[in-house]
């Protein structure tokens, strides 16, 4: 081989380094020039009284997005609530059961859920607790957001579950600890590292929801804890000051989407420390 | 036999359809060492796995026959009952990596959810982890994850969390066949040490270590007992002319 050859080969190889690097680098930027233009159109509105006082009406300035806050950690809460002990138990029937015909069907509905789209899920919980209560309630959006949430859930339990060493549940059972109890106290904290990761990733992907809201949480300018009653939340906050024609209540939709934001970001953080930190090692 | 510990009588097992262990007779009595050899396939992980009816828990597993533990008939038994009798140690250590190297010997106690006063639990660690030969080395991190220590320190550490229950029998299979020399040594010295007030039934590969630990062998082949008596009569002078083919090492 000649000295031409290599020369040319370290080239294109240098060629294909530099074009991985360029297209990685454009597909990273939408991201930070998003997070950049949220921070910069938001944080200036971000102060004391946007955070902790209630939208004001038509015509007076000022007014915030306390109740929007305080609305999104109750349906983040009501919905962990529903789904975090549906989902982990289906996760445990799935990886134990590997075959069958329940198994396969829960799986088939976890794709199925998983792809339905959040508007359609809203009309569900419409149907199942809007209608049958005659109001729109923090229940029913919690309700809708729950079903959007099983699918992530499930995988993660799943997916985590199998991969805890059979000799550990053969090491307990030879103990003559019983099944139930194998599975709560060996296997389940085993895994808790990866299950606790799947379900702050999982509210994390509901907490920027806005479409299965519209028709079940429905929105309220008032603060409200009442889960029978219509709650805000952030992003039908954002919504509400973003389709009105008023440049501050602009700002105010800049201010709560940089909330929102921080706080999905702070729930991924938390979810990969978790995951550092807690893996146990077998 | 009073001192009979276990009685195996006409046992087979199955999985499925294929008969891995075909009418097995054989007699544990306590304090004694049974070593459990034949080549690899021939029942030996069935046969122990039976004792403690962990085989049954495999899809399509069946048995048939009569097993006694100290006059009770395992088979009529409740097999979480029975399982806390028999302590079993595995190939691979697996001590519970959620747990410290104390939770791991009492175990059997806190999974069971039998609540114990402190200074009862202390004592039982303390007393485990000294007939495991384990103490000395852990006892200034009793509070550490059982999975920092080396394998054999781990497999010490399991037949610790065995031993915590006082079991009747203690199931071995090839205890020492993942670990290095130094360690496999150890625990042989520890089972030497143990048998004076344990009942083991031990399989191993090993006819070295069968030689040194045990008392009594049973030498199976295709799921069949060939031969079953005093390990230095049986390697000195075999009957059958298989178990003599297979410590001479024909196969293995
Ligand atoms: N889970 C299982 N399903 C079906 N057949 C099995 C299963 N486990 C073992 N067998 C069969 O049962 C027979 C006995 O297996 P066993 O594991 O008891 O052998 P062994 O004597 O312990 O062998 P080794 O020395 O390799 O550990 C083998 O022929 C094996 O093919
Ligand atoms: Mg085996």
């Amino acid at each position: 081989m000649t000295g031409g050859h290599v020369g040319r080969r370290l080239a294109k190889d240098t060629l294909f380094k530099g074009a991985v690097c360029l297209l990685a680098f454009l597909s990273l930027l939408p991201l930070f020039l998003i997070l950049y233009y949220i921070t910069m159109k938001g944080i200036s509105v971000i102060n004391w009284d946007f955070l902790f006082s209630l939208p004001r009406p038509i015509g007076e300035s000022g007014g915030g997005v306390a109740n929007a806050v305080v609305g999104t950690l109750m349906l983040i809460a009501l919905s962990s609530v529903i789904s975090v002990p549906c989902g982990i138990a289906a996760g445990i029937y799935l990886s134990e059961n590997k075959t069958g015909k329940l198994s396969n069907t829960i799986r088939l509905s976890v794709i199925v859920l998983q792809g339905t789209p959040s508007i359609v899920i809203g009309i569900i919980a419409y149907l199942w607790v809007v209608a049958p209560l005659k109001t729109f309630s923090a229940l029913s959006g919690g309700v809708a957001l729950s079903i959007m949430m099983l699918p992530v859930i499930i995988k993660t339990t799943e997916e985590t579950l199998k991969l805890i060493p059979y000799h550990l549940k053969e090491a307990s059972l030879a103990l003559g600890v019983p099944y139930y109890r194998t599975i709560l106290k060996v296997v389940l904290p085993s895994g808790i590292s990866g299950i606790l990761t799947g379900i702050l990733l999982s509210v994390a992907r509901i907490t920027g929801e806005t479409a299965p809201l519209l028709f079940t949480a429905f929105g309220n300018q008032f603060m409200n804890v009442n889960i029978f009653k219509p709650i805000d939340s952030l992003p039908y906050r954002i919504f509400y000051y973003a389709m009105s024609p008023y440049p501050e209540w602009h700002s105010f939709a800049w201010g709560a989407s940089f909330i929102l934001v921080v706080l999905t970001l702070a729930l991924n953080l938390i979810a990969r420390g978790i995951s550092a930190k807690w893996k146990i090692q077998f | 036999m009073e001192d009979t510990v276990l009685k195996v009588e006409k046992f087979s097992a199955f999985f499925g359809d294929n008969r891995v262990l075909k009418d097995v007779d054989l007699t544990v009595r306590r304090n004694v060492v049974a070593a459990l050899m034949g080549p690899s396939g021939c029942g030996k992980t069935t046969l122990i796995r039976c004792v403690n009816r962990m085989h049954e828990l495999i899809p399509g597993a069946g048995v048939a026959g009569k097993m006694t533990l100290v006059d009770e008939d395992i088979y009529t038994m409740q097999p979480i009952i029975l399982r806390r009798k028999v302590g079993m140690v595995f190939q691979k250590p697996n001590p519970f990596p959620t747990m410290s190297i104390y939770e791991n010997v009492i175990a059997g106690y806190k999974l069971n959810g039998i609540r114990m006063a402190k200074s009862e639990l202390d004592t039982i660690v303390e007393r485990s982890l000294k007939r495991s030969a384990l103490w000395d080395e852990v006892k200034d991190a009793l509070h550490r994850k059982g999975t920092f220590l080396s394998g054999g320190q781990q497999q010490r550490l399991c037949i610790a969390r065995a031993l915590a229950m006082n079991p009747e029998i203690l199931l071995l299979d090839e205890p020492t066949s993942a670990l290095d020399p130094k360690s496999t040594s150890q625990i042989e010295e520890l089972f030497v040490e143990l048998k004076r007030n344990v009942t083991m039934l031990l399989v191993t590969h090993n006819i070295a270590q069968a030689a040194r630990v045990s008392d009594v062998t049973a030498f199976i082949y295709l799921g069949e007992l060939v031969e079953f008596g005093p390990t230095e009569k049986m390697f000195t002078v075999p009957k059958d002319k298989r178990t003599e083919e297979y410590l001479t090492g024909k196969f293995g």
